[in-house]
């Protein structure tokens, strides 16, 4: 693996081999001081084109555990702003000397661009609609830390799938790992041809919630609502929102799970959002682990993972 | 690195064929003995010490010095495991593999820790251990106990604490295991 | 009297009157003196293993002259259409200023004059192609100008498409029409579905054409005016049209050569070289195409030549300009691609659009004594890589760079004046 741009381009066996990295990266964590020199002189750029400071701060910080040099490319102070082309600015950054990009973008697919154009290790933080791997990641990371594994369990994703890259990256993960998927919006925020994604599909939360081992609650914005894709927030709220009094309807054990920041009295009743049950910090908190992961897995390991057929060799 | 590891690490990558055994299964448990009875000589008891088996061949030789060590002194010395991967220099020269998480679950401020591993050869993995030690805190002393030195040092190592010196070549490979030691080549 | 200058030998001449070997030779007057066998002249164009064709006719082409000449000017699409066997093309309104006056249109056919190819204009339907205010059709009709048409974008308004119709009606005009709903395809940057909804890109569903497809014959049926449809993409646009001229109604349509070779899976890697519009489509619309071409449906390839510069072409996808290249690979792709006689090739690409154009005075007549001298010669097997960098374009947005194709232009005269001789552009 030279990037990560996307889960549905990963098998299941990728996918675990990360989740199994991650484990180290946990521990590193968990330690005094949570530091290791696997990446020193590397260099990770941050180049967001799009503001996300909790998905920056989580990539910067697990370049730092992992002693890399950080730089952030702010979009919005820098020459882009002069009309600056994405291949320009791509350049001239590697002409530097980095080792790894770390793109956000407004636009599907620009991180594929990027490939294109830079030797770097690329990772996809966030393109347009279309992909959050890391966020997927760490998702998964979450789930099995709870439960062990994501084989058999039935998730749901529940709100603007049409729009979101966290539910795409999701619905590849969940489904890669063994889980089954049930996408619950109204048919106005479901992607087109959502009859070729590996799940079901349904409008009834009431009915599905009883069913899942865990429920993820994607962020709903506000725009939306001039697109005339929902009558109201309100709307959105009585017939999708996690309400106190359809969270009785989750089995005790269910997950609770959300990418942040969470609209509190939208798609979540505010108290809702801090039961047990919930696991939203937990997933903030593997993000970095999962982000250490990825990166020591393109920068530290000089290519990729060992092959599982080089087994180790019996004591003769 | 164990040889374990290192014959499973491009370019190294291999199938180990023994040629001679050099230690039986007495053997290895004479030594294990004797190396629990120098570490209670050395640190007047064993009230601070603790234990810390490399990943991954290191970590049985050090559940066999506390199984020694509460035998003779009565004490249940703690055993933590680690893994030295993301401390290594030569990240980048070949694939560094995680072969097992660390365990370290207990303070080392002050205490006289133990790292314990199967085999000493250049004395990097030593040299990353004593890195990865320091993200854990401030010991008092840190000693080192190997099952075999094979020589070939390439960096100021020496053990304290040795079950035998073997000489080798440095093509030769040394394996570990529980039933004795092999001294053999790495085929590929 | 004119004098020989060049005699194109060994070749077999296809043109709307059949298929038959003989030498053609051309006079200094621009004009064919005689075809037979075994006839000589000062100079000799081997067309051996070649066909000899009517220089072929493009209804659709993007010259960006004026204001965007750094992707594209009439002087190096000309030479472009040289090189892909054309000999008339027809410029598109969408420059800047737009082609909406008689000024305009002054402009570029007085720009066209000394270019390697006969260059047309359209004219814009609205003012501006703003879909506001009717542009002075009569008074650029006057002018020569044939076919009206907004392209870049479909004149939204029904009412006012209603008007341009009727008013049209009473000149010798086509009105073409880019058919496309903005209200339902826009935002939009390649087709609606499975591929839309997996990339992340918002679509343009296959339906926002055909809404327009279908206003459009309604308005036609009200207004009796001569319409024609540019770059049908969908198989819903190929079943209306089939059935409108099935029942009586005279109106034409055009297919992109990009519209029955790719669908909407190419653009999976993101190149926005892949970014077209109308968008790609799927493997059914493909298919839908190619029987429209093969039954009639579908009067003629075009090729929605539509040249941008790389650094156009590197934006985000969602944020470059949609077109491709298409002259200079229009023969390849259709020789190679469709399962057609070389016949039908030749009238889809020369003749039908010719009469479409009106231009069969000069381009897309029988090769016979007399006739103008704008003529193609192709070797019909020849196997060529398409290579971006070579292209006689001053783009290189070619979707097609690294096929292979089958078939590709040997000579062009324009005027009996080679313009490509052996491949290579003489101006």
């Amino acid at each position: 693996m030279t990037d990560l741009l996307s889960i549905s381009d990963l098998e299941r066996g990728d996918i675990e081999r990360l989740l199994d990295l991650t484990d180290h990266f946990a521990e590193v964590s968990a330690r005094p001081i949570p530091k290791v020199p696997a990446l020193r002189g590397k260099t990770v750029v941050s180049l967001f084109y799009e503001d996300s400071t909790r998905t920056r701060l989580s990539f910067e910080t697990a370049a730092k555990r992992l002693s890399a040099d950080t730089m952030n490319f702010s979009v919005s102070t820098s020459s882009v702003k002069k009309g600056e082309s994405l291949r320009d600015t791509a350049q001239t950054i590697e002409a530097m000397g980095i080792d790894c990009v770390v793109v956000r973008h407004k636009s599907s697919g620009v991180p594929w661009q990027l490939t294109r154009w830079v030797d770097a290790a690329v990772v996809n933080a966030g393109d347009g609609w279309h992909e959050h791997p890391t966020q997927a990641l760490l998702d998964c990371y979450t789930i099995r830390q709870q439960r062990g594994s994501l084989d058999g369990m039935h998730i749901a994703i529940v709100g603007d799938v049409k729009h979101s890259r966290v539910a795409r990256s999701d619905i590849w993960a969940f489904t890669k790992l063994g889980a089954t998927v049930t996408v619950v919006a109204p048919p106005t925020l479901l992607p087109p041809a959502i009859g070729t994604y590996p799940v079901r599909v349904s409008h009834d939360i009431d009915s599905v919630l009883p069913t899942v081992d865990a429920v993820y609650l994607l962020r709903m914005q506000r725009e939306r609502m001039t697109e005339a894709l929902l009558p109201s927030l309100r709307e959105y709220t009585a017939t999708y929102g996690l309400t106190r009094e359809r969270a009785r309807l989750l089995p005790d054990d269910a997950l609770v799970m959300h990418p942040g920041p969470i609209n509190r009295g939208v798609e979540v009743d505010p108290d809702v959002a801090d039961e047990v049950r919930s696991v939203i910090i937990d997933q903030v908190r593997n993000g970095v682990s999962v982000r250490m992961a990825v990166l020591f897995l393109l920068l530290g390991s000089g290519s990729e993972l060992l092959p599982p057929e080089v087994a180790v060799p019996e004591a003769v | 690195m164990a040889e374990r590891e290192r014959r499973l690490t491009r370019p190294f990558g291999g199938v180990f064929v023994a040629r001679t055994q050099v230690m039986d299964a007495d053997d290895l448990r004479r030594a294990t003995w004797r190396m629990a009875h120098e570490i209670i000589e050395a640190n007047g008891g064993v009230d601070e010490v603790v234990l810390i088996g490399l990943q991954t061949g290191g970590v049985p030789l050090a559940e066999r010095l506390q199984e020694a060590l509460l035998e003779i002194e009565g004490v249940d010395v703690p055993v933590g495991k680690l893994d030295v991967a993301f401390h290594r220099d030569d990240i980048g020269l070949r694939p560094v593999l995680p072969e097992a998480v660390t365990d370290v679950p207990f303070h080392l401020d002050g205490a006289v820790v133990v790292l314990v591993d199967d085999v000493l050869f250049t004395g990097r993995t030593i040299r990353a251990a004593l890195d990865a030690i320091t993200s854990f805190g401030r010991p008092r002393a840190i000693q080192l106990a190997v099952m075999v030195d094979r020589g070939h040092r390439e960096l100021p190592i020496r053990p304290d604490y040795v079950g035998k010196n073997l000489p080798t070549r440095k093509d030769e490979a040394v394996d570990v295991h529980d039933d004795g030691v092999d001294l053999g080549e790495v085929v590929k | 009297m004119p004098q020989p200058t060049l005699v194109i030998k060994g070749g077999r001449l296809v043109d709307a009157t059949g298929t038959r070997s003989g030498d053609v030779v051309v006079g200094d007057d621009g004009s064919i003196l005689a075809v037979g066998p075994d006839l000589d002249a000062p100079e000799v164009l081997d067309a051996g293993g070649c066909v000899v064709s009517p220089g072929f006719v493009d209804v659709h082409t993007h010259l960006r002259e004026p204001g965007k000449e750094e992707a594209e000017t009439i002087e190096t699409g000309a030479r472009g259409a040289a090189a892909g066997g054309y000999t008339c093309i027809l410029a598109m309104p969408n420059t800047t200023p737009a082609i909406d006056s008689a000024a305009v249109v002054r402009e570029v056919l007085e720009l066209g004059r000394s270019a390697p190819c006969d260059v047309r204009t359209s004219g814009a339907i609205t003012v501006g192609r703003a879909g506001e205010q009717l542009a002075p059709i009569a008074e650029m009709a006057k002018l020569g100008v044939r076919f009206f048409t907004d392209d870049g974008t479909g004149v939204q308004d029904t009412r006012l498409m209603r008007r341009a119709m009727e008013y049209a009606s009473a000149l010798d005009v086509v009105l073409a029409q880019h058919c496309e709903d903005d209200a339902m395809a826009g935002g939009g940057h390649m087709h609606e579905g499975e591929w839309s909804s997996r990339l992340g890109i918002a679509g343009q569903p296959a339906e926002a054409e055909e809404l327009m497809v279908m206003r459009d014959i309604a308005l036609a049926r009200l207004t009796g005016a001569r319409i024609h449809f540019q770059h049908l993409s969908t198989e819903g646009s190929v079943a209306m049209v089939r059935a409108a001229k099935a029942g009586g109604m005279d109106l034409t349509c055009e297919a992109t050569t990009h519209h029955f070779t790719l669908t909407d899976e190419c653009c999976a890697t993101y190149d926005a070289v892949f970014k077209v519009n109308p968008p790609l489509r799927t493997a059914n619309d493909v298919a839908a195409v190619r029987a429209g071409l093969a039954d009639g449906t579908i009067d003629c390839i075009a090729t929605d030549h539509a040249p941008h510069t790389p650094d156009a072409k590197e934006q985000p996808f969602d944020e470059a300009p949609p077109g491709m290249l298409g002259l200079e690979t229009a023969l390849g792709l259709a020789l190679t691609e469709l399962d057609f006689d070389i016949e039908e090739v030749v009238a889809l690409l020369s003749w039908r659009p010719a009469q479409l154009l009106g231009v069969e005075d000069r381009h897309g007549g029988p090769i016979i004594e007399g006739r103008r001298a704008n003529l193609c010669v192709f070797d019909p097997e020849e196997e060529w890589t398409v290579d971006a960098d070579t292209m006689h374009s001053r783009s290189r947005n070619t979707p097609y760079a690294g096929r292979r194709l089958r078939g590709r232009v040997r000579h062009t005269l324009l005027e009996g004046e080679p313009v490509l001789r052996s491949g290579e552009a003489t101006r």
